[in-house]
């Protein structure tokens, strides 16, 4: 059973010996003189600009988390929509029950403010302050 | 295959439907209610509950229904919805106050309430043990967020951080059991399990041994026995109080059923060289949460100490084995869950201006400065304490009298000598209350009418369960022989 794959494990062996071959080779047998240009990340375009690790806004986290989960949604409905014929109602139903509830989350996410790009702390629908000094916030029983 | 919605028990599901229904009712009318009117998020959480509860009730006694060949609802399972419902509802209730001064995020804060007593439920339910884990999960993650609830609180925040990572490896645990046992036996139905394991054969198969083994261990994870409770202290300490309720209460009420539908289906006849194990946990469990509590000076970590201590009672039964032993567990659950959301319904509204998390020194005379409190916060401690006439007390006498009848005599009499040492505890409670001085500075707190009334409810029903405890013990009895002939 497994002769099978052994076409693809040669493929494999060939291609790691011709990339490997040529980087050794190029290293060997190919000039090497340096300067500062050639030394830069892109040869071309704009010089860049401070360290490439840089902090930056975690709302990049937020909009990753949205995505994942559209994403995840669309894996589930390809298959449905493959054998949508054969599901018929019950499983349009199902789907938008499905979605729905997605829906119901994408739309908390753009009425609290999830969404908004520029103003940082302001929360869209309510005046919820969300810097409640210390000594007010004790003594609600939560603490 | 076509698949069509008639084979789908809408009856069966309908109590998950319904609570589904009104978590996303609370998270979708959070949107549209300006702050102060979001109290009636509280009230529409109540409501489902409440009806939801009567479904339940209704339906008692009533055929089994499977769903899915996923989730069971028979007599067992809506016992312990009932149990689920009624904590999230009294959490709901003190909580209310607490989240409305709060201010912030209260249509999250009930959502996510609802959301884990779903979860609750469906491993109450689970017929598969991916159940187990689906249901597991629906109840840790908004309790991770529960516990982190005070976002500019450190100690909120550790308790989040520390509850995810642990949460996290047990679930791990939980998971590389069902995958070693799904290797062994080619399924992860409990009845399919069961069925495999049943001739004595398959348990010397090292595949089924490390499966049960690490299922085990995520098990006792969430019902933090010793060695796995380390996590739980500091957990419940830094959460929000009514969070530290709820959780208290509720997680130990799902992680139990879970247990007992795990060794009452797939693990059950669960051949005796696996009793040992289990009797060690159940004496460490009951030695270490009360030796533990004895030095405690903050009260919420005593009763975090204390709920370690109850997890080992319950395990006593889980030894036994017996059908008067899951029994047992089920009508010390309710018990349990009265004499703890009341505790912290005490501290709730204890809770003063200012301090980091309630002493025992803040609660000196409390008994003359207000009565009313002193008096349901020692019916509590006297339950936890296992004193007559109160459920507490009646609950360990059918754990114990259930250990004795399948002779545990020697674990029995470990188990009333932790339980003598936690007197020791929770009786200091009474003492400071009653005969110390009050402090200077201390004022009596008033009441809102919901802490009132889960107080009320609480004390009454500790009362009546150590008074008459027939009609709830008659009801666990039926339960578990839905499941458990």
């Amino acid at each position: 059973m497994l002769v099978e794959y052994l076409p693809i494990l040669l493929f494999i062996a060939a291609a790691a010996l011709f990339a490997g071959g040529s980087i050794l080779l190029s290293s060997l047998a190919g000039p090497w003189r340096p300067f500062a240009e050639k030394l830069e990340p892109y040869e071309c375009g704009m010089a860049p600009v401070g360290m490439a690790r840089e902090r930056f806004s975690v709302k990049f986290y937020l909009v990753a988390m949205l995505f994942i989960i559209f994403d995840i949604e669309i894996i589930f409905l390809f298959p449905w929509a493959v054998i949508f014929k054969e599901l018929g109602w019950f499983g349009f139903f199902e789907m938008g029950g499905f979605v729905l509830v997605l829906v119901l989350g994408l739309a908390y996410v753009w009425r609290k403010g999830g969404l908004e790009w520029d103003e940082p702390e302001r929360a869209a629908v309510d005046g919820e302050s969300r810097t409640v000094p210390t000594e007010q916030r004790a003594g609600t029983g939560f603490r | 295959m076509s698949v069509t919605g008639t084979q789908l028990d809408w009856g069966g599901m309908a109590p998950f439907l319904l609570l589904t229904a009104t978590a996303l009712g609370t998270l979708l009318l959070d949107l549209f209610l300006s702050p102060r009117h979001r109290v009636r998020l509280a009230y529409l959480g109540l409501t489902g509950l409440l009806i939801t509860m009567a479904l339940l009730v209704h339906g008692f006694g009533g055929q089994e229904r499977v769903v899915a060949e996923m989730l069971i609802v028979d007599d067992f399972s809506r016992f312990f919805h009932l149990v689920f419902l009624l904590i999230a509802a009294l959490t709901i209730l003190v909580s209310v106050k607490s989240v409305e001064q709060e201010g912030t995020h209260q249509g999250e804060y009930y959502t996510l309430v609802l959301f884990a007593t779903l979860g609750m439920m469906v491993m109450a339910s689970a017929a598969d043990l991916i159940m187990v884990f689906l249901g597991l999960e629906a109840l840790s993650i908004p309790l991770y967020i529960l516990s982190g609830f005070l976002r500019g609180d450190v100690r909120s925040n550790e308790s989040a951080l520390k509850y995810l990572l642990l949460g996290a490896f047990a679930s791990a645990f939980l998971l590389y059991g069902i995958a070693f046992l799904y290797g062994a036996v080619g399924s992860t139905r409990l009845k399919s399990i069961a069925a495999h394991l049943g001739h004595g054969a398959a348990w010397e198969n090292p595949l089924v041994f490390l499966g049960v083994g690490l299922l085990l261990v995520g098990l006792a994870f969430k019902v933090a026995a010793v060695p796995f409770h380390m996590w739980l202290p500091d957990v419940y300490e830094g959460a929000p109080t009514p969070v530290t309720a709820f959780m208290i209460a509720g997680t130990k009420a799902a992680a139990f059923s879970a247990l007992l539908r795990v060794f009452g289906t797939a693990l059950s006849p669960l051949p005796p060289e696996w009793i040992p194990p289990l009797w060690v946990v159940a004496l460490l469990t009951m030695g270490v949460g009360n030796i533990a509590a004895l030095t405690q000076q903050s009260i919420k970590r005593m009763l975090a100490y204390s709920s370690i201590a109850h997890a080992g009672y319950l395990l006593v039964a889980v030894v036994a084995g017996t059908s008067r032993g899951f029994s047992s567990i089920l009508f010390y659950l309710v018990v349990y869950a009265f004499m703890n959301l009341g505790a912290f319904a005490v501290i709730i509204a204890l809770a003063r201006q200012g301090e980091e998390s309630p002493t025992l020194s803040s609660y000196a005379g409390l008994g003359f400065r207000h009565p009313v409190l002193a008096f349901s916060m020692a019916v509590f401690m006297f339950s936890l304490a296992g004193l007559p006439p109160t459920g507490g007390f009646m609950g360990k006498f059918y754990i114990f009298s259930a250990a004795v009848e399948a002779d545990y005599v020697g674990l029995v009499i470990i188990a009333v000598v932790c339980s003598l040492i936690s007197v020791f505890f929770y009786l200091r409670v009474v003492v400071v209350m009653y005969m110390e001085e009050p402090r200077e500075g201390h004022s009596s707190p008033v009441l809102s009418p919901a802490i009132l009334v889960t107080l009320f409810l609480a004390t009454a029903a500790i009362l009546q369960l150590g008074l008459l405890p027939a009609g709830v013990w008659d009801l666990a009895v039926r339960s578990v022989q839905s499941f458990w002939g």
